[in-house]
């Protein structure tokens, strides 16, 4: 593998290998990523980052390839981060998310990515941040990280996102389901795709309903909700507008504040699992909590001394 | 070259499966990027109809350890070299480049001389294909 820094210098500079050795290391956490880091971030040109979440089946993918279409029509360089779920089992994967972006495939203005979740819950990868910020030394602008399909509670794309979408589809439930607790309520702009579906208008009402009150006792705006049919870019351009809109609302210091929280949350989370798992005390401890003589908490508290 | 230190094995190997050309199913391809999953292999698949343009780009943007062609139009004295020498331009001197489909054997050692470091024709186990890989894909930290 080449010298890293040499690697990020060529990334910088506009070269694609370059860039695409980078992210491997990255998500390898390759030795002497750690003292990389810092140039990496500062390398950084401040591109807007945008997840996309959903449930399987919504039409993620569809939709970030429509979306990166209209961005380059308004002449963005667009990168794309894609998460798929990593087996558990084998540690395999399967990720299928460029066949919708297939028509970026001669675009050197368009980096798509994927990168599997290895283990990680909550719908993306451990390295995922780090990659975007890749990313942004490379001078794609915007940035879209799309998580794995997700289901209900996979939040974590807010802590990481500027600007969070949601992804629905037409009868994908009734209203209670639009006022639970967890996805929904970290949506910036709910995007109802499919829109050529029956009901699709009627899917968009309810949530907009539902969500109107979700003012209430946090101080937040009801996120917009729209409709797309990203297979006939029907509503794209609208969608692209939303989220380009956003970007200065996500960037007030609060917002920021409240990323940046998330961010060294998540890295703390990373280094203690790490300085655990390297503790010479590691096996013996995970098999005092096997055989229930040791609580999970203390047994942490004890590697982590 | 074949011995795998603990940290290796936590970082999976990188395959493209990629069908270039105008085949029309890719049932083959669906059915060994499964079954590398199941073997551990991070599996990026395109689907159908890849120019080797596209393809190259693909696997330049993903950084592949392995690109993985099927093909079975026939075409594959087109196409197959054509991955290799766009690949190699690029600089990606290091991406084992493998093949498999339906290959008349006297293509074989033409594809060969070509850069197709191994093809796999009917009947070979997705067991074998995985062994293969991983004894030949590069290694990296």
């Amino acid at each position: 593998m080449a010298d890293l820094a040499e690697l990020l210098r060529g990334a910088v500079a506009g070269e694609r290998l370059p860039l695409a050795r980078l992210l491997t290391a990255i998500e390898n956490d390759a030795p002497g990523l750690r003292d990389l880091l810092p140039s990496v971030f500062r390398a950084g040109r401040g591109a807007h980052l945008v997840g996309i979440t959903g449930p399987p089946g919504s039409g993620k993918s569809t939709l970030v390839s429509a979306l990166a279409a209209e961005w380059r029509r308004r002449g963005r360089r667009v990168g794309v981060i894609a998460v798929d779920p990593s087996s558990p089992h084998t540690g395999g994967a399967i990720m299928g998310d460029r066949i919708r972006m297939m028509e970026h495939g001669a675009d050197p203005d368009v980096f798509v990515r994927s990168m599997a979740s290895r283990g990680e819950l909550g719908g993306l990868a451990a390295s995922t941040w780090v990659a975007a910020a890749a990313l942004d030394a490379a001078g794609y602008d915007p940035i879209v990280v799309e998580t794995v399909g997700a289901g209900q509670s996979e939040v974590e794309i807010a802590g990481l996102a500027e600007t969070t979408v949601v992804v629905e589809m037409p009868e994908a439930g009734d209203e209670v389901q639009a006022i639970k607790a967890g996805l929904l309520e970290v949506a910036d702009l709910v995007i109802v795709n499919k829109g050529d579906r029956p009901n699709a208008e009627r899917a968009a009402r309810q949530l907009r309903a539902m969500l109107s009150t979700a003012g209430g006792r946090i101080e937040r705006q009801p996120p917009r909700v729209l409709i797309t049919t990203a297979t006939a870019a029907d509503g794209v351009a609208a969608a692209a507008d939303a989220i380009d809109a956003h970007r200065s609302a996500a960037r007030e210091p609060t917002h920021a504040a409240n990323r940046a929280r998330q961010q060294v949350r998540r890295a703390l989370g990373e280094l203690a699992a790490r300085r655990a798992a390297s503790s010479p005390e590691w096996a013996s401890t995970v098999e005092q909590v096997a055989s229930r003589e040791l609580d999970p908490l203390t047994a942490a508290e004890r590697l982590l001394r | 070259m074949t011995e795998t230190t603990p940290d290796e094995r936590l970082t999976p190997i990188r395959v493209l499966i990629a069908k270039p050309g105008l085949d029309g199913h890719d049932r083959g391809a669906k059915v060994l990027a499964r079954g590398l999953r199941d073997e551990g292999f991070e599996v990026i698949y395109t689907g159908l109809r890849q120019s080797p343009q596209m393809i190259v780009d693909a696997s330049e943007q993903e950084d592949v350890d392995v690109i993985g062609l099927s093909i079975l139009s026939g075409a594959h004295m087109a196409l197959l070299p054509k991955v290799v020498e766009l690949a190699r331009q690029r600089g990606m001197d290091d991406v084992l480049i493998a093949a498999g489909g339906i290959i008349p054997d006297a293509d074989v050692g033409k594809l060969k001389a070509a850069g197709i470091a191994e093809i796999f024709g009917p009947g070979t186990s997705i067991g074998q294909i995985a062994r293969y890989f991983r004894e030949h894909a590069r290694r990296r930290a």
